[in-house]
């Protein structure tokens, strides 16, 4: 039976809600799934490259290529290509695609998808465009010149002839593919810049879009893993007593991370996991506290450090200045802690490897699973699901390393689902920094001298073989180069490494340094009494963006205005992935307890491409570096991870959250990233804003344990 | 092993699972309503929220035994009508992100829309307190309720 067979089956079994098929068609509400061009008959499909296809009927399908894990990328990436292709967005079917060799790179970070898919999904919108008209030129014995597309149909100027797309597909599948088609003019855009609603929106309210722990498979059996006790031990010996003669408990075996569970449910997996006895062979990773090493990171920031970068001559203006400014920062660990635990579903049979996975990189999990496994990488599929959330954390191959070796032992379809506890206390983690910041500002402003040692844990280091050098070291992404006119300038690195695997997170290194520089240089302004915003914009280029985006949001926030006591005002400012943010934000701090009332967010990124989906960015981006900033932090003991849930690792709560405000600059510049933009400045505006309105200045993260 | 009885979106479902077994992992693996997330499993995040009897609570915490014969609603019953209110206003602030909590909170809204007395914002905001979502979309959940309230009248 094919897959779809299969899925078929399992949508018209499983209670009648149950849509089992995996995401486009799951989405839309029909009854079959697979991720591939749909058509059987290629002869009658037009495909001018990777991202879409238009069948005889006049269906036109978009390959989405990357992950949607809430940013909005499902509906954002086909408008683009729609925009060129003047169609009917409403009539247009969106595929996700599975991991792939055509789509260029899949993974899904870095804030990457629009600002790199832009002008290719805009080139394939225009190829397949340009090479509709042409076949309607054919077929109506025009001009091209004469014709133009829109709505789905290539229409004559001269005798208002028309012809649908449907009816072009075939002679258009028989031209050669040109290779340089002219763009739209911006001015033209009618999908590009305006409000278009989310395509995942309505099953996703509904409880019918499938994320990765939704998927069902006829006969699948349900897994989990009874993992060490602490971090990264491996199982010496195990005993499965506990749970024989449960006949609802399947099989119970060592994989390469601990025991895996195999059984007829979820709830039972969990239930018996827990009583799975394990021996771990113990190591030195038991002796790791995150303790000792902020203590012993402390040490190394009072010795010199490789040097990043340098510029002026920074030691001698420190020398003979007056007036230093020295501060510490510290940072924790922190876990993403999407709302969706870590799971995937995979199916082994005859040397394939079948795979449905909540991935932010596909391409990744098939290249890791194929080495594991000891397979090609053609013969693993990778489907990819909605994501309840990614933030970094599925960026790695972790969880589907283990279904893949858990599917290839019990030769079943089978669905791994780690608890809560487990991505909490056996995850990666945004890694811990420690920084020193010494400098000197001018009497009437400006910055004579700054000097900033980082010590941390360095992601790359960690994937290297050889040991980095200084202006490799990752963890001063964001500290090397700034929008302020500062001639003399140090950055210092001491690489200090720990058991917890660090890994990406949203914003990465760009969720921690900015807060140090944008606080200290807030200190600075403060050290010569003067107005922190007019401090920071008198050091930016005149007609900068930087400049304007940090000028919009001091004037929609009412910069100046006077506050009712106890209230306060902090402004910072982030420039990365192409995009620049400035933020403002307003809380009030009253017996210690501090209020987050307002953040006014301004923001340019070029062209946009969902005004919307920006917004919605940056309101997200608050929220998510406000949790990180007031309650964050992930501690480990005897070299375990000491937190394990939302009560002990806490976010942000609904009547905590500020107002949000979100400006877009609009212009027609270069595309810039999103996601990550909005974390930046955030954190920075905080820590501002509650020394203006109390007076204490918060160098070390989480705020809420150190009021 | 014990067999359950239960009032699922209107529809007499027999089950057959171990006392214990958490209203939540019924519905998600015996019966295949997914919509019903698993996010903490210690009602602690409200994810996994169900109306029972029309008010809402957690399926991660109700041991299946003690649901008798008490209506439950999943989102997948509440969607049957897919023109409530709250799913217009949704869709309308295009609330949702990653969306995996969305059916908790929506679910939650409508347990207070259900009384018979109109809540108070207050209350509104307490019960919404215990809905957790990590995307941030606490702005727009604000948005959308506030209307609701009004437009409640």
């Amino acid at each position: 039976m094919k897959r779809r067979d299969f899925i078929k089956i399992v949508s018209l079994t499983g209670g009648g809600l149950v849509l089992g098929s995996f995401i486009p068609m799951s989405v839309l509400g029909k009854e079959e799934g697979f991720t591939s061009f749909p058509g059987d008959d290629p002869k009658g499909i037009f495909k001018p490259g990777p991202f879409l296809q238009i069948d005889s009927n006049g269906k036109v399908s978009i390959m989405m290529a990357r992950s949607e894990m809430g940013q909005g990328v499902y509906t954002t990436l086909p408008t683009i290509v729609a925009e060129e292709l003047e169609v009917d967005w409403e009539s247009i079917e969106i595929i996700q695609a599975d991991a792939g060799f055509d789509y260029g790179s899949q993974a899904t970070g870095g804030s990457t998808s629009v600002r790199l898919g832009y002008e290719p999904l805009r080139k394939a919108g225009a190829t397949a465009r340009a090479m509709l008209i042409s076949a309607a030129a054919i077929m109506l014995k025009e001009k091209p010149e004469v014709l133009y597309a829109e709505m789905g149909f290539v229409i004559s100027k001269a005798t208002g002839k028309k012809l649908s797309y449907g009816e072009l597909a075939v002679e258009a599948g028989k031209l050669p593919v040109p290779s340089d088609v002219p763009l739209k003019d911006p001015k033209d855009f009618k999908l590009i810049g305006k409000k278009i609603p989310r395509r995942d929106t309505p099953p996703k309210l509904f409880g019918e879009a499938i994320f990765g722990i939704d998927v069902r498979l006829p006969g699948m059996v349900y897994a989990t893993i009874t993992r060490p006790t602490a971090y990264g031990l491996k199982v010496k010996s195990f005993d499965s007593l506990s749970v024989k003669g449960n006949s609802h408990i399947h099989d119970v075996f060592e994989i390469s991370t601990g025991v895996a569970v195999v059984g007829k449910s979820t709830w039972e997996v969990f239930k018996a996991a827990e009583k799975i006895k394990v021996e771990w062979k113990e190591t030195d990773t038991v002796k790791f506290s995150t303790k000792a090493t902020v203590e012993e990171a402390y040490k190394k920031l009072n010795e010199p450090g490789g040097v990043i970068k340098e510029q002026g001559d920074v030691d001698s203006v420190l020398k003979s200045g007056k007036n230093i400014v020295e501060a510490v920062y510290e940072v924790p660990f922190l876990s993403h802690a999407p709302f969706e635990p870590m799971n995937c579903t995979a199916e082994y049979q005859n040397g394939k490897c079948e795979m449905w996975a909540p991935t932010q990189n596909p391409q990744r999990l098939r290249k890791d699973v194929a080495e594991r496994l000891g397979i090609d990488q053609n013969d693993v599929t990778v489907h990819v699901t909605f994501l309840g959330g990614g933030f970094g954390r599925r960026l790695v191959s972790d969880f589907g390393l283990e279904a893949a070796e858990i599917a290839k032992k019990t030769g079943k379809p089978v669905k791994l689902t780690w608890t809560r506890e487990d991505d909490m206390k056996h995850g990666v983690y945004r890694p811990f920094g420690v920084y020193k910041c010494r400098g000197i500002a001018g009497e009437s402003g400006g910055i004579k001298a700054f000097e900033h040692h980082i010590v941390g844990q360095s992601i790359r280091q960690q994937w290297s073989k050889d040991s980095l050098k200084p202006d490799q070291y990752d963890f001063a992404e964001g500290s090397k180069s700034f929008p302020y006119n500062i001639s003399d300038f140090k950055i210092t690195g001491t690489i200090l490494q720990t058991p917890l695997i660090a890994s990406a997170f949203r914003a990465v290194y760009h969720s921690q340094v900015p807060f140090v520089v944008e606080s200290f240089f807030d200190e600075l302004a403060h050290s010569v009494k003067i107005d922190p915003f007019v401090f920071r914009r008198d050091m930016m280029q005149p007609g900068s963006r930087a400049r304007a985006v940090l000028e919009l949001a001091a004037e929609k926030a009412g910069w100046g205005k006077t506050l009712p006591s106890g209230t306060g005002m902090g402004i910072a400012f982030f420039e990365g992935y192409d995009s620049y943010c400035a933020e403002v934000a307003t809380v009030s701090v009253v017996n210690n307890r501090i209020k987050l009332l307002k953040f006014v967010v301004a923001i340019d990124c070029g062209i946009v491409i969902s005004p919307d989906a920006v917004k919605s960015q940056m309101e997200g981006a608050v929220i998510f570096a406000l949790s990180a900033a007031m309650k964050g932090q992930i501690t480990s003991k005897n070299g375990a991870v000491e937190q394990s849930n939302y009560d002990d690792y806490p976010i942000i709560t609904f009547d905590e959250s500020p107002e949000i405000e979100v400006h877009i600059v609009e212009n027609t510049l270069k595309v810039g990233g999103v996601g990550e933009v909005g974390i930046g400045a955030c954190p920075a505006a905080l820590s501002n804003a509650i020394f203006a309105a109390s007076g204490k200045r918060m160098r070390t993260l989480p705020i809420l344990n150190n009021l | 092993m014990p067999e359950y009885k239960l009032n699922i979106n209107g529809r007499e479902e027999r089950v057959v699972v171990e006392a214990g077994t958490p209203l939540l992992w019924v519905l998600r693996d015996e019966l295949g309503l997914t919509g019903t997330k698993y996010a903490c499993g210690k009602g602690l995040c409200g994810s996994c929220t169900v109306l029972i009897d029309g008010e809402s609570d957690r399926s991660c915490s109700i041991p299946v035994e003690t649901v008798g014969n008490r209506k439950i609603t999943t989102i997948e019953g509440f969607a049957a009508d897919k023109n409530h209110p709250i799913f217009k206003k949704w869709i309308e602030h295009e609330v949702s992100q990653c969306g995996y909590c969305q059916p908790g909170q929506i679910l939650t809204v409508a347990s207070l829309l259900n009384r018979p007395e109109k809540p108070t914002y207050t209350e509104m905001e307490t019960a919404l307190t215990g809905v957790l979502c990590r995307c941030g979309t606490y702005p727009r959940i604000k948005k959308a309720v506030e209307e609701l309230l009004k437009e409640r009248g």
